[in-house]
């Protein structure tokens, strides 16, 4: 009786500390992002798949058809989407296995490890679509150029993430070795992006960048960025549904995770 | 409006195998990993039972 009793007051003062001083740290403990967690996914899966709906249909029925690829080129509607995806995402995780490296918090470590399989079926996607648009428009299923070598790096690097983690039985240990690999494959994320302007590549240059207008028509353009906002909108709850199962799994012998 | 009937909106003009083999592999991808998200969260919830079980 007296245990816990002792347990419940350091868990107040923990929670004055926490609700008091460092506000912005509060959900950072798995315990508190779980529910938050939990409110925030039914609203990016309605915002993905509405978006979706209006990008599917933009995509098919405004879009017009292309005058040299015809209607093949309206599998850029999930392949450049999945392909942004597939490296911000890479990008995200690394930044959160680093956060988690750098402060030691558990729920960074976490949010890296819930964003792998996500980013390594946007890759798979991208791979996929892509090969099924080289075959009618290059004649080829796969070409070893830069482009899709480096993309195929990356699904190695995901797949290789997940992978080390699996085979490391401590889960902190595990968050530090996946952090390593996850921030030293991140140079491959640039190599993808520009591998089409440093090598003479069979893939086509970017159709939007930054620094020029976009060398497509306005409803195809469209169509692609709502698109890339449903696949963006669908990560987000992809990743925040794994989080929490993480979070359970972990913390399955904490009091908290046995009231739920 | 690109499709007269629902028929051309199948053929892709020509190219349907490959629009509808990206789409249609997508969209299960995407149907089977919230399935596996659903079924590990289901998972998580009744293994945090067997410690306490165990001591008891």
């Amino acid at each position: 009786m007296l245990a816990v009793n002792i347990e419940i007051s350091l868990k107040d003062v923990n929670a004055r500390n926490m609700a008091g001083n460092i506000n912005w740290f509060k959900y950072s403990s798995p315990q508190s992002f779980y529910p938050l967690a939990g409110r925030m996914v039914p609203w990016f899966l309605t915002a993905a798949a509405l978006s979706g709906i209006v990008g599917l249909y933009v995509g098919f029925f405004v879009a017009p058809t292309d005058f040299q690829q015809g209607e093949s080129y309206r599998i850029i509607f999930i392949h450049v989407p999945a392909a942004w995806m597939s490296m911000f995402i890479y990008v995200v995780m690394a930044f959160w296995a680093a956060a988690g490296l750098a402060f030691n918090t558990r729920l960074s470590s976490m949010m890296a490890t819930a964003l792998a399989p996500t980013g390594a079926l946007m890759t798979f996607i991208a791979l996929w679509t892509g090969s099924l648009w080289g075959k009618p428009t290059w004649g080829t299923w796969w070409v070893w150029d830069a482009r899709l070598t480096s993309e195929l790096i990356l699904l190695f690097l995901y797949v290789g993430f997940m992978a080390l983690q699996a085979a490391i039985d401590d889960p902190r240990r595990a968050d530090k070795a996946g952090a390593v690999l996850a921030l030293v494959g991140v140079v491959n994320v640039p190599i993808i992006y520009f591998s089409v302007q440093w090598w003479n590549t069979l893939h086509q240059g970017a159709s939007v960048s930054l620094t020029k207008s976009p060398s497509m028509a306005a409803a195809m353009l469209a169509g692609m960025l709502i698109m890339t906002f449903s696949f963006w909108m669908y990560s987000i709850a992809a990743a925040l549904m794994r989080v929490r199962a993480i979070i359970l799994e972990r913390e399955r012998n904490t009091e908290w995770v046995k009231a739920i | 409006m690109n499709w007269g009937s629902f028929g051309e909106f199948l053929a892709m003009g020509g190219y349907g195998l490959y629009v509808w083999g990206s789409y249609v592999i997508t969209l299960l991808l995407i149907a089977l990993e919230l399935a596996l998200l659903a079924a590990r969260h289901r998972a998580a919830l009744r293994g945090r039972a067997e410690p306490r079980r165990q001591r008891d």
